[in-house]
């Protein structure tokens, strides 16, 4: 397969790297010929109790969540799968879920990478250890870089054993008040592993030891949602089923820290992750979301829908711009991966 | 145009820079920083000449003692018009040589920019300057009951700069993460004076992750000159487990078994005999001295939480065979069990006239053969050792005593430590966990890393520093080098570098 691979990439034409599709509508340009990563599949290496697992590219995020679960295990970021993800297609896209707040993000738990880059050389980056200092931090820029700098053949995931116990809280409150008690109990030794406000209701995951959950769960009172109905609202909300997701309305991610006071935008929206990300349907026209973002110290990304014309992504600074197009030129220097996905000149 | 041009071939010969040159340098940073900040006499520069790895000293031009941003950018804007190297430098602590100064350049201090310059309890961040101490972090956000996690055993010392250049870790990094888990963004200046920032007070930053890769990248990409880290919630309580065991690998099988039973303790390190043998005398913290190894092992949390934890830790290490088991029942005694562990460097120290310490980390699975290992060099070598390890995330750190005096020792130590750090990579781990490549692991790179990627490392480079003046012949072997090094260093009979020339 690497050979196969290999060969596409030079013959220096624009290639469109795609595992299941999950993301198509994600990122700005889809330029070139697809080149599909799903051929090259299969877990490698999962051993529990070095709290590591290796996958090829292509391996379904299902067959991998599943085969931790045997074990009592999980990828922690709780990454969304949006249909048939792939592994590889998670950390390219870099995308988090309801998790991300309390435990951190796709980069925080990539030990180690192999890619092709834009010459068609294999280049292995980090490993399966969880402390690696040598040489710079390749692995963890792969992370949200769309598939900009290298086809991602293989990766490496330090997992984390899934909470003894959990529990989940509601809370009527409207958006000023939710975000003062998120940002009040992440201030606080209390397990909350996630957070989402909308429509004046606050809905509160704890995730731990037994005794930490219960005692958490007495504490902060709320109302209490059944195992049930609370474990399909977080998987919706991580898969974006969740009602507020549905209709054509352009949709806005802010991110931004985490104690931004209510941003003054029109649409609905929704707050995760202790406040630290927003997302808000805009009404076109009517709606800054990159300016609001910006002054409240963060950054926006149309994430789905809305015109594509105006960037998907926050233009970056001309440094960091500098930066950028010397690093994708240090990777790929015919242009070949995913061209203009991410930025128009990366 | 200065000619210089930073390549993956071979490393830069700055022999050019002569005495005029340094006059002309030293006349342009005066103007920059006042008298006391620029040193250049041979006794004002001694105190800079080595880090924390004092096997290798060098006395750069000159020393500048950077007060704010501005002067940093202007230091670097002069070196570059000038084609001079710069050595940024926190407290000197690193163990791998990296603030190691360059001979034809210059050591750029930030120790003086130690200001904490915002504390947040609410958005649990500290906005601070490159210089702050570490342990100083966690004193100003006491108050809130917050602190700063990741702490290394130097943290007294050690600089939040130094941190973010190494990727530090601490015995608590297991549960916590590391220095890249823990910093928001990064603020600095690339060589050529432009002010740059990685990251936000947000949780991502849109493009590339280029906070991670600034993150450990051994000050080559960037002089640091803010950083906002974040702040963690003490936890209510913590609880620390003293286990003995009577054979290391057991204490090595217990470590995998506790976490095949489902806990990520906040702490789990290991000594052997001995490093407890070198550590009780000086500290006193109660250390089992008949023990082949002990294990520390942290629970924090709730009051009910880590009673539920360290019960279910208890069951697992006595399963495991332990042959004897402490629960600290106060704070102090938990500090007490604790400084020991933080005390092992300076105690090998006090035992030896001289100790190297390695940095390798392994598959937690490979413990035992790595500790056999280790035995059987100790005998090949003539040359004691002692191993404290961060058990939890296989991070070893043996500690091997020698005698700087004694001719030969060093060359031994040298080798000793060379064929560790092999082992590393052979067993499946990597040549440093924490500590940094420097200029001391340079060529074990050569070991880890295929021609290949060492060229790619050196086009990251580029992106940031095409002169390649930030901190020259540190981290990243040039290819010239690794075949110099192959030569004299033939493994089984296959060359590495074969297209490269020889001499
Ligand atoms: C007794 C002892 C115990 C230790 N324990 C640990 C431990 O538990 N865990 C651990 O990880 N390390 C440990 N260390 C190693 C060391 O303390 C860390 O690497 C620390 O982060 C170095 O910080 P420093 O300020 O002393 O940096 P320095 O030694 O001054 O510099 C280290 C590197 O950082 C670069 N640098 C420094 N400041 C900046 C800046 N502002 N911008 C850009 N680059 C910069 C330098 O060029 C150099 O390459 C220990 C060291 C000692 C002596």
């Amino acid at each position: 397969m690497i050979e196969q691979f290999r060969e596409r990439i030079l013959d220096k034409k624009p290639l469109r790297l795609r595992g299941g599709g999950s993301k198509d509508f994600y990122g700005q340009e889809r330029r070139g010929d697809i080149l599909d990563t799903r051929g090259h599949a299969g877990i490698l290496d999962y051993e529990p109790t070095e709290l590591v697992i290796t996958a090829k590219c292509g391996t379904p995020l299902a067959e991998i969540k599943s085969a931790l679960a045997e074990r009592r295990q999980m990828l922690a970021f709780e990454p969304p799968a949006f249909g048939d993800a792939t592994i590889g297609g998670v950390v390219a896209a870099g995308l988090s879920g309801p998790r991300r707040a309390a435990v951190g993000a796709v980069r925080d738990f990539v030990l180690g990478v192999k890619i092709l880059d834009g010459e068609g050389r294999l280049l292995t980056f980090g490993g399966q250890v969880m402390k690696n200092v040598a040489g710079y931090d390749v692995s963890r820029l792969m992370c949200g870089s769309l598939g900009t700098l290298g086809l991602i053949t293989e990766v490496s995931l330090k997992v984390l054993p899934l909470p003894v116990a959990e529990a989940t809280l509601r809370f009527d409150c409207p958006q000023g008040r939710a975000l003062e008690l998120m940002n009040g109990w992440a201030g606080k030794p209390l397990p909350v592993s996630a957070t989402c406000w909308h429509d004046d209701a606050l809905t509160v995951r704890l995730s731990g030891a037994r005794a930490a959950v219960d005692a958490a769960a007495s504490n902060l009172g709320g109302e209490k949602v059944g195992a049930a109905e609370a474990a399909s609202f977080w998987d919706d909300l991580r898969e974006q089923r969740h009602a507020f997701f549905s209709g054509d309305a352009a949709l806005w991610r802010l991110s931004v820290p985490s104690v931004a006071p209510a941003l003054d935008l029109p649409g609905a929206t929704l707050i995760e992750w202790g406040g630290a990300q927003r997302w808000v349907r805009c009404v076109e026209g009517s709606c800054d979301a990159r300016a609001a973002a910006a002054s409240a110290g963060g950054h926006a990304t149309q994430f789905r829908g809305g015109d594509r014309s105006v960037g998907i992504f926050q233009p970056l600074d001309p440094v960091l711009g500098r930066i950028h197009r010397d690093l994708k030129r240090a990777f790929d220097p015919h242009g070949v991966f995913n061209p203009g996905r991410l930025y128009p000149d990366v | 145009m200065n000619p210089r041009q930073h390549t993956a071939e071979r490393d830069q010969d700055f022999s050019d820079i002569d005495a005029a040159m340094r006059q002309r340098l030293l006349a342009e940073l005066a103007n920059i920083v006042p008298a006391s900040a620029l040193l250049s006499t041979a006794e004002d520069l001694k105190p800079y000449e080595c880090d924390g790895l004092s096997a290798y000293r060098r006395l750069p031009l000159a020393v500048v003692l950077a007060a704010s941003e501005t002067q940093v950018v202007a230091v670097l804007k002069t070196c570059h018009e000038l084609g001079i190297p710069v050595v940024a430098r926190g407290a000197g602590t690193g163990l791998s040589g990296g603030a190691l100064p360059h001979e034809n350049g210059v050591v750029l201090s930030l120790a003086k920019m130690k200001q904490i310059l915002h504390l947040d309890p609410v958005a649990r961040l500290a906005v601070v300057q490159p210089g702050v101490r570490n342990l100083a972090i966690s004193e100003a956000a006491a108050p809130h009951g917050l602190y700063y996690a990741p702490d290394p055993s130097s943290q007294i010392a050690c600089t939040i700069g130094g941190n973010v250049a190494e990727n530090s870790g601490g015995v608590h990094c297991l549960k916590y993460g590391l220095t890249v888990h823990n910093v928001l963004r990064v603020r600095g200046v690339t060589m050529d004076g432009e002010v740059v920032e990685f990251g936000n007070h947000a949780l991502d930053a849109p493009g590339y992750d280029l906070l991670a890769l600034m993150i450990g990248s051994e000050g080559l990409l960037a002089v640091v000159t803010e950083v906002t880290v974040k702040l963690t919630p003490k936890p209510e309580v913590a609880q620390v487990i003293m286990a003995s065991f009577d054979d290391v690998e057991k204490a090595g099988n217990a470590v995998a078994a506790i976490i095949a039973a489902g806990i990520i303790p906040a702490g789990l390190e290991m000594m052997d005999k001995p490093a407890t043998a070198a550590v009780e005398p000086f500290v006193k913290a109660g250390y089992d001295l008949n023990a082949e190894a002990i294990l520390l092992c942290e629970s924090d949390g709730t009051v009910d939480e880590v009673a539920e934890e360290v019960a279910a830790m208890r069951a697992v290490l006595e399963g495991s065979g332990a042959t004897d088991l402490r629960v600290s029942t106060s704070e102090a005694e938990r500090l007490r069990f604790w400084a020991g562990r933080k005390a092992a460097f300076p105690a090998v120290g006090r035992v030896s006239p001289d100790y190297y310490c390695m940095d390798g980390t392994i598959p937690r699975k490979r413990l035992a053969e790595m500790l056999k290992a280790i035995a059987g060099m100790e005998k090949k070598y003539g040359l004691r050792c002692a191993n404290v390890f961060h058990a939890g995330d296989g991070n070893l750190h043996p500690l091997i005593m020698y005698d700087s005096n004694v001719p030969g020792e060093l060359e031994r130590t040298e080798a000793f430590g060379a064929e560790i750090l092999e082992l590393s990579v052979a067993l499946g781990g990597t040549i440093t966990g924490e500590h940094g490549v420097g200029y001391e692991k340079i060529n074990a790179m050569c070991v880890q890393f295929q021609p290949e990627e060492l060229k790619a490392f050196h086009r990251v480079k580029v992106a940031f520093d095409p002169m390649g003046l930030l901190n020259p012949g540190k981290a990243v072997p040039t290819l010239h080098r690794c075949a110099e090094f192959g030569r004299m260093h033939v493994h089984g009979g296959e060359l590495k570098f074969p297209e490269l020339e020889r001499f």
